[in-house]
């Protein structure tokens, strides 16, 4: 069964088609991954799917309810959480505070809880704390719940826009582009994560990506994205065969000269 | 040199020093104040003190000790010897919590609002209508009082309108949330501005058809919430009388029974804004400045937040202003006029966006220069220019000083001159805020 079933999905920005009919699936417990050059229009496909852009035509299926006209929070709300792909942390808030405001859905305080600070509140509070603190350790970081997010180096901001989102509890992660500008083995233990993730906690995952290493290593299926539209997809084997994907990269002229 | 202070300041806040040295001021600047009442330094001093209990390393009970005995005991009590003083604690702490709600909106939630002293205007109209003789008054041509008007309402029914202003204020908080909830930066303070010269001209201009504000002569006299009852009132004067030096009247106790409700409200104030800030709402706000989209996908409402940002902030100026209304038993838009926004601005950059401690570090600072400095500055510029002194070099004798020249004018200058300084040298404030830091499990190790 399908977790997110995309059906001619139409994103325009005035002239320009950037995502053009994109008709696409995600099966629960599966890591796919969308690819395509630059401008290919994944991470606009990414937008309209966490209701940040609007599609003009198409749906949106998200565990059998449409997600069309949702605002982001309400899509996060029913469980899609998402990265960036350039880190967007909350820079002057501690680490730990970062995770928390992903909690922000699954936190049941109101203002009065916060005012007189009931039992509720203090329990509620105490249980977040500790469960941030599990999550920094699980994506791999100690210490640094105190910091202030934009002290950390690289690497250490990646994983906490994880932590961030796996807060939120979702049953689907959309990662955009999780390993940009990270160094090989930065990238080997954020892909062992990736794969922690779904095995350990379920949660299925989205990502886009550009390394080859990374994608071909994890991904069950991929969809290859050009000019905002679905080329091809299929499992790592049958991609990296795809003529139109080889062109799609390379140029045709290079792709055929290489034969 | 900077080792230097920093070594001496090193020094002064351990071991028994700082108990010391806040005691030490506290003494000094109670008993200057006590034999010179009119002396600026003297006051000045005394006003340290907080600012030492608040940064001393001194145990927490004690802190709270010293500050407790100092805002209810110490300042009242000097207060009535110069009732001045009170004047100026009651401005600082009107400000303060003024400039403590626009923390909340501009500091936490970083939504620019430039029409801020619009709720305050609300929260005072708010009983300035009720507790006068305005409601008696509707359908007369505005400054034609007939002689038969009376009080609609008994004045104990402040009680309540100090609750509905707040609530007001923050409906009106709510309602210029909603039109300005797609703006950001610059958009949002124009409008915002504007909102504020509407709630301005709107008070200027609802003398016709009903005349529910008295346009611009303003609504007087407003009714002042009785004091407590005489059996609580004589033992205090028997108590004060030696201590003061007169029979404190009425009049000065008044000023004290408005310094006391300033001092709850301000409390209040305080608490809320600490607790909203340290809980799951209070981060959603700062997300929300911090980065609007991420935000937004986290799965913060937007919408929701940032109209709870403006009425809490909102609220806060409404409970002020109900109160400054009953204090001057006078209000007229001229009160509410851009100049106090940017005021209550300058006090929130000055002591440190998002900063508490910072903000009302601020509103104190700038109170105190705008009502006494600035003041003393003038007053002594027109006792020169009545003597016969002159400026040795350039022969420039001081009667001929324009009399134009008048430093208790220039609040706007000083304002602009706090906010370019600050943002070129310190955009964080004198107190920045401060992340608090939890104490984590995994820190132990």
């Amino acid at each position: 069964m399908s977790l997110l079933q995309t059906t001619n999905v139409i994103k325009r920005f005035g002239g320009l088609v950037a995502v053009n009919k994109m008709t696409f699936s995600v099966d629960e417990g599966h890591i796919v991954s969308i690819i395509g050059p630059n401008g290919a229009g994944k991470t606009t496909f990414f937008n309209s799917l966490t209701g940040i852009y609007r599609p003009e035509e198409g749906e949106i299926m998200f565990k059998d309810h449409s997600l069309i006209g949702l605002r982001p929070d309400q899509v996060s709300a029913r469980g899609i959480s998402r990265t960036f792909q350039n880190i967007r942390l909350f820079g002057s808030m501690t680490v730990i505070e970062n995770i928390l405001v992903g909690m922000h859905i699954r936190l049941k305080q109101n203002a009065l809880d916060a005012l007189f600070r009931s039992k509720k509140f203090h329990a509620e509070e105490k249980e977040a704390e500790q469960k941030a603190s599990d999550l920094m350790e699980y994506v791999g970081l100690k210490n640094v719940g105190n910091e202030l997010a934009r002290n950390l180096p690289y690497g250490g901001q990646r994983r906490i826009e994880i932590a961030r989102a796996l807060a939120a509890n979702p049953t689907l992660l959309l990662l955009d582009e999780p390993t940009a500008g990270m160094n090989p083995n930065e990238t080997e233990d954020a892909i062992k994560l990736f794969r922690r993730i779904r095995d350990e906690k379920g949660i299925t995952i989205l990502l886009i990506e550009h390394d080859m290493r990374v994608v071909m290593g994890i991904s069950e299926h991929i969809t290859v994205m050009d000019y905002g539209e679905k080329i091809a997809e299929g499992s790592p084997q049958e991609i990296r065969k795809n003529q139109r994907v080889i062109e799609a990269y390379l140029g045709r002229e290079a792709a055929s000269s290489k034969d | 040199m900077k080792t230097f202070f920093s070594e001496l300041y090193k020094k002064a806040n351990s071991g028994f020093w700082p108990i010391f040295i806040t005691l030490g001021l506290l003494i000094a600047g109670t008993i200057s104040v006590y034999q010179s009442p009119r002396s600026l330094s003297a006051f000045l001093t005394l006003m340290l003190c907080p600012l030492l209990v608040y940064f001393m390393k001194i145990n927490m009970k004690v802190k709270t000790f010293i500050g407790l005995i100092l805002v209810i005991v110490i300042l009242p009590v000097l207060g009535i010897r110069n009732i001045f003083y009170l004047e100026v604690i009651f401005q600082m702490a009107v400000f303060a919590a003024l400039a403590l709600g626009l923390n909340i909106v501009i500091g936490m939630a970083g939504l620019l609002d430039l029409g801020y002293v619009a709720f305050y205007a609300v929260g005072a109209y708010t009983w300035a209508i009720f507790g006068s003789k305005q409601l008696s008054l509707l359908h007369s041509i505005p400054g034609a009082a007939p002689a038969g008007a009376e009080f609609a309402l008994s004045p104990n029914y402040f009680w309540l309108f100090l609750f509905l202003g707040v609530g007001l204020a923050a409906l009106a908080g709510i309602l210029l949330g909603l039109p300005v909830l797609r703006l950001r930066g610059d958009y949002l303070a124009i409008v915002t501005l504007g909102f504020g010269e509407v709630i301005r001209v709107l008070a200027l201009n609802l003398d016709k058809p009903i005349n529910l504000t008295n346009g611009p002569q303003g609504i007087t006299p407003i009714q002042r919430p009785p004091l407590p009852p005489e059996f609580i009132l004589s033992p205090i004067r028997n108590l004060l009388t030696p201590i003061v030096g007169h029979v404190p009247s009425e009049a000065e106790f008044y000023n004290v029974f408005f310094y006391f409700l300033a001092l709850i409200i301000i409390m209040i104030a305080i608490t809320v804004a600490t607790r909203l800030e340290d809980s799951r709402i209070g981060r959603a706000w700062t997300a929300i400045r911090e980065d609007e989209t991420a935000a937004i996908a986290m799965g913060i409402p937007l919408v929701k937040m940032k109209l709870a940002a403006f009425a809490a902030g909102a609220s806060f100026a409404g409970a002020m202003g109900a109160l400054y209304a009953a204090n001057r038993t006078f209000v007229s838009p001229e009160t509410f006029s851009f100049l106090q926004s940017i005021g209550v601005l300058t006090m929130v950059i000055l002591g440190g966006l998002g900063s508490i401690p910072g903000v009302i570090f601020g509103a104190s600072a700038v109170v105190i220069l705008n009502i006494q400095v600035l003041q003393n500055f003038s007053l002594y510029l027109s006792e020169l220019r009545q003597s016969d002194a002159v400026i040795p070099i350039i022969n420039f004798a001081w009667k001929d000083l324009s009399n134009q020249l008048d430093p208790a004018k220039y609040q706007k200058l000083v304002f602009g001159i706090i906010l370019v300084v600050m943002m070129i040298f310190r955009p964080s404030g004198l107190i920045p805020a401060e992340r608090r830091k939890r104490e984590l499990v995994e820190d132990k190790e």
